[in-house]
């Protein structure tokens, strides 16, 4: 038996989807290791601890509350040495985040300062004796590895939308900790730019309109745009072809150098499918192209 | 200023994959292997940075085993002043491992600004950059899609999920690079020949016991092939059933 820390992260004062995908993902993991305690850790401004109990929901026994103005901008440091510590005073079996832009960030951190091995962007989690074996897609995922890792603990990453979120009611016990300052020197967050409002992230959504070049102009895009708006909460994307020329932000690009999804839907307005486009949108669930050939 | 670019080898990210007899590993038969595409970004931003502020010294790093050495000679021919090899069988799967043995590297080079890529196209963990900041005790910008420095100090921008910060942070500092930053040059007659002679330093990496191993690669399953449902205004009644009864995602 052994009990899971895991990283439940909040954006502007609310917990994000990956929180729940990580926290059943940890659920998962504590009860395939004979039973332990889920403990979920979030990191927010003053106010998160009033969404901590949500947490409870997807499996989490007791949730961890560390609020500090400074983590409304994402104090990476002060938050990487709040989970770190935690985990060495806990005895815990395995810190788990999310392979989100935070997660992506924290993980490494957390694993350095524990001298601790670890696995990113898993899609998959098994308990082997001692050690746990994930599933890494690599190679932008044209390869999957199978991956051992041993220690304890061992920091392990999910991919977004990979392990779907899974009630497990538990009566989660809310505490408050400490945050835990920075060891060294730190970056300072300026400014945050707010990308288009009221869709959601490509990560995050369920369904992803994408357009390509066969669009022929920036402002025919509009066309996309109108039917991610008909399916009432898709997230647009573009191919790195349409970036490069402006037509949209690059952090819209989906394909091996931009984002990778896997949406239940992917709609592909005139993309010819280059392999690098394919890389980003391949795990998809299904997947319709609407192209002249 | 005095920057460190740790670059890796790995293979055309356009080649197609096979799995090598071994099951644990990819065939690399017939591959062509090059400095890694974000590591090339970081090549070229630390060379501009230096021709910038027209001095300076860029140094590339890899650790691996000696076909490395052609990676870090391409670096050279990019511009980069000197090589350091960090001789290794092969790269550990364990990035945190492999984030010290650099860090024992760089801990006494005395410079301003490390570099990575964002990942690397092979292992696509994205560990070992952020690691090495952590061991050195220094800053650590991720992901960082533009890049500048001037006296002592970097700003940078980073991609979020639907938003972007803008970040500044004291040097030294590490920074892993992400596409946008700068696209890497190509190699002049003059540079390769100048690379030849540029000094490229081995040793051993002090690599301590992988905690990560690679048990199986698989390539993904095929995805059953696609049917078509129609053309024009036509097949949209069909396309919204089939996704309604049978994809069921609507």
């Amino acid at each position: 038996m052994a009990n899971v820390l895991v990283f439940a992260e909040a954006r502007g004062g609310e917990l994000r989807k990956i929180a729940f995908e990580a926290v059943t993902a940890a659920r998962a993991l504590a009860d395939a290791s004979g039973g332990g305690e889920v403990h979920a850790l979030v990191a927010g401004a003053p106010g998160i601890a009033a969404k901590a109990s949500q947490l409870g929901t997807y499996g989490a026994d007791v949730v961890l509350v560390a609020e500090s103005p400074d983590f409304e901008k994402f104090a990476r440091e002060s938050i990487a040495a709040t989970i770190a510590e935690r985990a060495k005073s806990g005895g815990y079996r395995a810190v788990i985040l999310g392979f989100s832009a935070q997660g992506r960030d924290l993980g490494p951190r957390v694993a350095a300062k524990l001298d601790a091995p670890i696995a990113t962007d898993v899609t998959s989690i098994e308990v082997s004796g001692e050690s746990l074996v994930v599933k890494h897609p690599g190679y932008a995922n044209k390869v999957t590895a199978t991956l051992v890792i041993t220690g304890a603990p061992v920091v392990v990453s999910v991919r977004p939308s990979a392990i779907t979120a899974k009630e497990s009611a538990k009566a989660a016990r809310v505490e408050t900790i400490t945050p835990v300052a920075a060891s060294g020197p730190v970056i300072t967050v300026t400014e945050v730019k707010e990308g288009a409002k009221g869709r959601p992230d490509l990560g995050e959504a369920s369904i992803i309109i994408s357009g390509g070049r066969g669009l022929k102009a920036a402002e025919n895009f509009k066309l996309v745009e109108d039917l991610a708006d008909a399916f009432g909460n898709a997230a647009v994307g573009a191919t790195r072809a349409v970036t490069d020329d402006g037509w949209r932000p690059h952090s819209d690009q989906i394909g091996q150098t931009g984002r990778q999804v896997s949406p239940q839907l992917y709609v592909a307005v005139g993309i010819s499918g280059a392999i690098q486009h394919l890389a980003g949108m391949r795990t998809s669930k299904t997947i319709v192209a609407i192209n002249k050939d | 200023m005095k920057i460190a670019v740790c670059i890796k080898r790995t293979p055309d990210s356009e080649s197609r994959f096979k799995i090598a007899a071994s099951g644990a590993a990819i065939d690399e038969t017939g591959l062509k292997f090059d400095v890694d595409d974000f590591a090339g970004y970081a090549v070229e931003a630390a060379l501009q940075i230096n021709e910038k502020s027209g001095g300076g010294e860029t140094v590339v790093v890899a650790l691996g085993p000696d076909n490395v050495q052609e990676s870090l000679r391409k670096a050279m021919s990019m511009g980069a002043d000197r090589a350091v090899h960090l001789k290794a069988d092969a790269v550990p799967a364990d990035g945190v491992a492999v984030a010290k043995a650099l860090a024992e590297e760089l801990k006494t080079g005395g410079y301003d600004l490390v570099l990575f890529g964002k990942h690397a196209f092979d292992t696509s963990a994205g560990v070992v950059g952020t690691a090495v900041a952590e061991f050195l005790n220094i800053p650590c910008v991720t992901a960082a899609s533009e890049l500048s420095v001037a006296n002592g100090q970097g700003t940078a921008r980073r991609e979020l999920e639907g938003a972007a910060e803008m970040v500044s942070f004291p040097l030294p500092a590490v920074v892993t690079i992400d596409e946008g930053v700068a696209r890497p040059r190509y190699p002049s007659l003059k540079g390769i020949m100048a690379a030849k002679k540029k000094p490229l330093e081995s040793r051993a990496a002090s690599l301590g016991v992988s905690r990560v191993t690679v048990q199986k690669m698989e390539l993904p399953p095929e995805r059953p092939a696609g049917r078509i449902i129609g053309e024009g205004v036509a097949a949209i009644p069909e396309l919204v059933k089939a996704l309604q009864n049978e994809a069921k995602v609507l």
